[in-house]
């Protein structure tokens, strides 16, 4: 029965990484770049429905929207602001870029909403589901973020292959240049991929926030760093892979922490990563490139 | 004479450029504590400024010269500062000579961290790209995880080590902890001076310039370019990444050392050898302008300074420090400041003095 | 190898402005502005980034006490200037503000309020032969030098006093312990609790622990510490992951007491917290914000009017009392503003061990040569949403 506990916690934590991993593997498939700020949106996130929710009191679902809302319009504008400008420079510039936007956002969020630790209310009123005669558990956030994680995965997968914009970003991805010959509007594109990859970080950031109910200025940085090796681990810019890739690292880390040791998960973690990509240079669904001589 | 200086190659001058800036900056510190007008806050970021420019400078071997990312720089850091802060305290009886101490120290965090540079290497220069960024990210933060977990302690029967707790140790009533897990090294001698740390840059300097413009690094800079091509002429491109790896591993070693002993705490925290710090010194390098060793020199010194002379703008501090780096990350690469600094810069006005120099002597002949 | 000019523009600049800096910096050190004669008092604190709410408690508690005395007439005549820079919990930054501190003119210092970091702010603390009396830094090195005092519990001090406790009243037999094993702080008490519990009979079934990179998830430890079969849960961690565990305890639907240190406090002033989740909840605090004596409900009714209740913690409680144990100890030792900082040091150094102070986090608090304060551990139980005495 421990191990059912373990697995199925693995799961929740593992389906969150692999919500926010799909916010990151999205945007590096298409701009080509890691958008390190990424975990500071679905802090940003967190605090909008706090403030919508909590302190003004307005029923959930219009705190989720209102979320979604803000991080979009966020990630357009510092996809105009501060990457935009940078679409020539080496992907490393752009990195940097990203990490200045992720302190100024961890910075602003402290001057804003104070440094305290806030509790979050779940925005999920599922009740638990008590399996064995309440010898499992499984929380009503698992459940939502499980089935969000998987509706968002199929619809992200449907957007790309079946209509014009998501084909455009097919394209974008796999030749800025030709696409633009082609006729498609790249920097349009772009920017579409910013809002949809900041509106998952809001949904994210609602069900990280739910799940994990505490709520700080830092409460991004960590889960973005996690999510970003799940995305890596599954094969960075695929959208199957970040969702595979999330889930197995919430698995290992729960499962070492159950039998191995609590302080070493992160370490073992990290081992299987390197593992997995030595036997797979890109990743468990990364798609190889051969170079050009 | 004059002729001689004429006929130097671009990057010596470059180089020349490198190590005047380098004196200036210490005459200019060195007076100035030697008039005692030096305001303390500026007196204690001498030493950080040097260890951030080492650290710059190596990382610089591997990102600029090498071309490949590398996030766990701080984890070489971390193992020479801890190496070395462990030897300090427990032959803090042995050897009375701090000098002798200190030295055997840096020679110890160095070598270790190239051994582990070596070590990690090995595997990881197979992949590319992001990949290897992510992978170097993970060894740093293994690095710094384990450290965390490391409990040593000596008595009358020697060492004992564990990674449970110090209870475990089954220290002697008079047994010392020397490595006490997340509480780390305390009480390590403040050796680090400003005139050892700025000797040690130097030598970095002096190394990594030599290094560049020798045959390995032009081999190595041949594979950066394009490495099938580099292959294909024989280059041993394994061979040579692990050698640019070992040494950007050495110094970040010696460049923890210094950062051991310039505090009297040591511990492994996100902020000093985890990811953070990687990212810190990755961000001196870009920009520095990717493959300068004096742009890395001089944003490492600048970006050291600047939040501590941002101090008065309290609660701000950090957004501000934030802008700060956005914009100049911007105005780095904008082309009409780019453009701009083509026409100002230093460089090219040596450059065009001696393209000027052959029209001159076309013109005559 | 292109110039980067921008840089070096701003290098010369930076130049400029640490010349001036430079030049300035040793004008303003006799501490007379306005005509008044002050001394000033630094410390350090993570402002920004993890810890922020313990560094702005201790930023805020410590300015209220400033303010308040220099509404009375300060000290022995003398105004106080106070000012907490931001070290992020550094060693590394706190070297750094402890110089700038130099630069401002600082004479007596509060010290940092994390422990790391206090380490190494003490080390040059005591090479300058500077007096430090640190709020909160709690670990036993924090105070070495001969200079270093503190107002809080030390982490052996409060682990042992944590055992002791649960033995003495037949809390529990069987306990569990979760603890952050990448914090000194965490780490320190539990080692203490560990060996006093061995010698106290009580035994420790589990021992959890969580590093700073995972500390949202605690499913894994709650079902170990479920399948124990341990009575109590002992917590000696901060309170933002309390919360966390509370919460995920609950899910789990785990039945335990729960046992925590002073790091627990502020569970009940986080925003928006469901305080249901932590009846029952003992924890040792020097410090009750619904106590009624008259220092608590002084201090909580300025601080809240003045800072609001987001940081109003231990932190900020231990802070406030500091500046006070540094008045009493100035009045003591009498201590003019002429006076340099190493002799103010040194004629506080045994007016420290003078001294009985009462104050919000304690009465009748004296201290040691070593810088250890004695005074009674307050042990406290949730109740409905408050803290009430045990």
């Amino acid at each position: 029965m421990d191990f059912l506990s373990y697995l199925v916690s693995g799961i929740s934590l593992g389906s969150i990484y692999a919500l926010i991993a799909l916010g990151y593997t999205m945007v590096y498939g298409i701009a080509k770049m890691l958008n390190f700020a990424h975990g500071d949106i679905i802090m940003v996130g967190g605090y909008v429905i706090f403030t919508l929710c909590t302190t003004m009191g307005m029923p959930t679902p219009v705190g989720i929207i209102g979320s979604v809302l803000v991080c979009t319009i966020l990630g357009v504008v510092i996809e105009r602001v501060a990457y935009k400008p940078l679409r020539k420079a080496t992907s490393l510039a752009v990195l940097i870029t990203a990490i200045g936007v992720s302190y100024f956002l961890q910075n602003a969020a402290l001057l804003i909403f104070g440094s305290g630790t806030k509790s979050f209310t779940s925005v999920v009123s599922i009740p638990a589901l008590h399996l064995f005669d309440g010898a499992l558990v499984i929380s009503g956030e698992t459940i939502v973020t499980i089935i969000v994680s998987v509706i968002i995965m199929v619809v992200l997968s449907l957007f790309i292959n079946k209509t014009k914009p998501g084909r455009a970003m097919l394209a974008v991805s796999e030749d800025r240049g030709a696409a633009q010959l082609m006729g498609v509007n790249v920097n349009g594109t772009i920017t579409l991929t910013f809002a949809i990859g900041s509106a998952l970080a809001a949904i994210a950031g609602a069900l990280l926030c739910s799940a994990y109910p505490a709520l700080s200025p830092t409460t991004g940085a960590m889960p973005g760093i996690k999510a970003f090796t799940a995305a890596v681990f599954g094969g960075i810019g695929s959208i199957p892979g970040a969702m595979i890739g999330g889930i197995l690292l919430g698995v290992i880390e729960n499962l070492s922490k159950g039998y191995i040791s609590t302080q070493l998960s992160d370490t073992i973690v990290f081992c299987v990563l390197i593992i997995v990509l030595l036997v797979k240079p890109t990743g468990l669904f990364g798609k190889k490139i051969d170079e050009k001589v | 004479m004059a002729e001689k200086t004429k006929k130097l190659k671009l990057s010596t001058k470059s180089n020349l450029l490198t190590y005047a800036m380098l004196l200036v900056f210490f005459v200019v510190m060195q007076s100035l504590i030697a008039t005692d007008s030096i305001s303390n806050k500026l007196n204690g970021l001498l030493v950080p400024i040097c260890i951030y420019s080492i650290l710059a400078v190596s990382l610089n071997l591997v990102v600029g010269i090498l071309g490949d990312l590398s996030l766990g720089h701080a984890g070489f850091m971390c193992v020479g500062a801890y190496a070395s802060a462990f030897f300090s305290v427990s032959s803090a009886d042995i050897i009375p000579q701090d000098w002798l101490r200190f030295l055997i120290a840096l020679i110890l965090g160095g070598v270790v961290a190239a051994f582990f540079g070596l070590l990690i290497g090995i595997p990881v220069l197979r992949l590319k790209g992001d990949y290897l960024a992510i992978v170097t990210l993970a060894f740093g933060e293994i690095i710094k995880n384990i450290v965390n977990l490391l409990y040593v302690g000596i008595d009358s029967k020697g060492l004992h080590i564990s990674m449970e707790s110090s209870q475990a140790l089954g220290l002697e009533a008079d047994g010392r902890m020397l490595i006490k897990g997340a509480l780390g090294i305390t009480g390590t001698p403040k050796d680090s001076t400003f005139l050892i740390s700025f000797i040690l840059l130097l030598i970095t300097v002096v190394v990594a310039l030599n290094l560049i413009n020798s045959r390995t690094g032009r081999a190595v800079m041949a594979i950066r370019d394009n490495r099938i091509a580099a292959e294909s002429i024989g280059i041993n491109v394994t061979k040579y990444k692990l050698v640019v790896f070992m040494i950007s591993a050495f110094f970040a070693g010696i460049a923890g050392v210094l950062y051991s002993h310039n505090l009297s705490s040591l511990t492994a925290t996100s902020k000093n050898f985890g990811y953070n710090m990687s990212i810190t010194i990755l961000v001196f390098v870009v920009l520095g302008g990717i493959g300068s060793t004096r742009g890395s020199i001089i944003a490492a010194a600048v970006l050291t300074a600047l939040p501590e002379y941002l101090r008065s703008l309290n609660d701000y501090r950090m957004l501000i420090y934030s802008i700060v780096l956005i914009l100049l990350m911007l105005a780095n690469n904008n082309e009409r400041l780019n453009v701009f600094k083509e026409k100002i810069s230093i460089t090219n006005f040596l450059r065009n003095r001696k393209k000027g120099n052959t029209l001159d002597k076309e013109a005559k002949s | 190898m292109k110039m980067k000019k921008v840089i070096a523009a701003l290098l010369a600049l930076t130049m400029v402005a640490l010349c001036f800096a430079a030049c300035g910096s040793n004008s303003d050190t006799t501490g007379s502005t306005n005509g008044e004669v002050t001394l000033k008092i630094g410390g350090s604190g993570p402002l920004t980034g993890d810890y922020a709410q313990y560094g702005n408690g201790v930023k805020n508690g410590a300015q209220l006490a400033v303010d308040e005395i220099n509404a009375a007439g300060g000290v022995n005549g003398i105004k106080l200037e106070f000012d907490l820079q931001d070290d992020e919990g550094t060693q590394e930054k706190a070297v750094n503000a402890y110089n700038a501190l130099k630069d401002w003119g600082m004479k007596l210092s509060i010290g940092t309020v994390t422990s790391d970091a206090c380490i190494a702010f003490q080390g040059e603390a005591a090479r300058d032969n500077m007096f430090l009396l640190t709020p909160s830094a709690t670990a036993v090195e924090a105070i070495n030098g001969d200079n270093a005092f503190r107002v809080c519990f030390s982490d052996p001090n409060q682990g042992v006093a944590s055992a002791d406790y649960i033995a003495d009243n037949n809390v529990a037999k069987k306990v569990a312990i979760i603890y952050d094993s990448s914090n000194s702080y965490s780490s320190g008490i539990y080692e203490k609790f560990v060996s006093e519990a061995k010698v106290k009979g009580i035994e420790v079934v589990t021992a959890q622990s969580f590093t700073a990179d995972s500390n949202k998830d605690f499913t894994a430890q709650l079902q170990a510490v479920k399948s124990s079969g341990a009575e109590l849960l002992f917590l000696p961690i901060y309170y933002s992951e309390a919360s966390l565990i509370l919460n995920q305890a609950k899910m789990a639907a785990l039945e335990i007491k729960y046992f925590g240190c002073d790091g627990l406090d502020g569970l009940l002033t986080m925003a928006n917290f469901d305080k249901s989740l932590a009846e029952g909840v003992m924890l040792l605090t020097p410090f009750a914000a619904n106590a009624t004596d008259e220092y608590t409900v002084n201090f909580v009714k300025k601080y809240t009017e003045k800072y609001g209740a987001d940081t109003m913690n231990q932190f900020a409680a231990d802070a406030y009392d500091a500046i006070y144990i540094i008045k009493a100890a100035m009045e003591k030792a009498g201590i003019t503003a002429d006076m340099s900082s190493s002799d103010i040091c040194d004629a506080m150094k045994t007016a420290m061990t003078q001294i009985t102070v009462d104050g919000v986090t304690g009465t009748g608090i004296h201290w040691s040569a070593d810088g250890e304060p004695s005074k009674a551990p307050k042990a406290v139980v949730i109740k409905d949403g408050a803290y009430q005495a045990l």
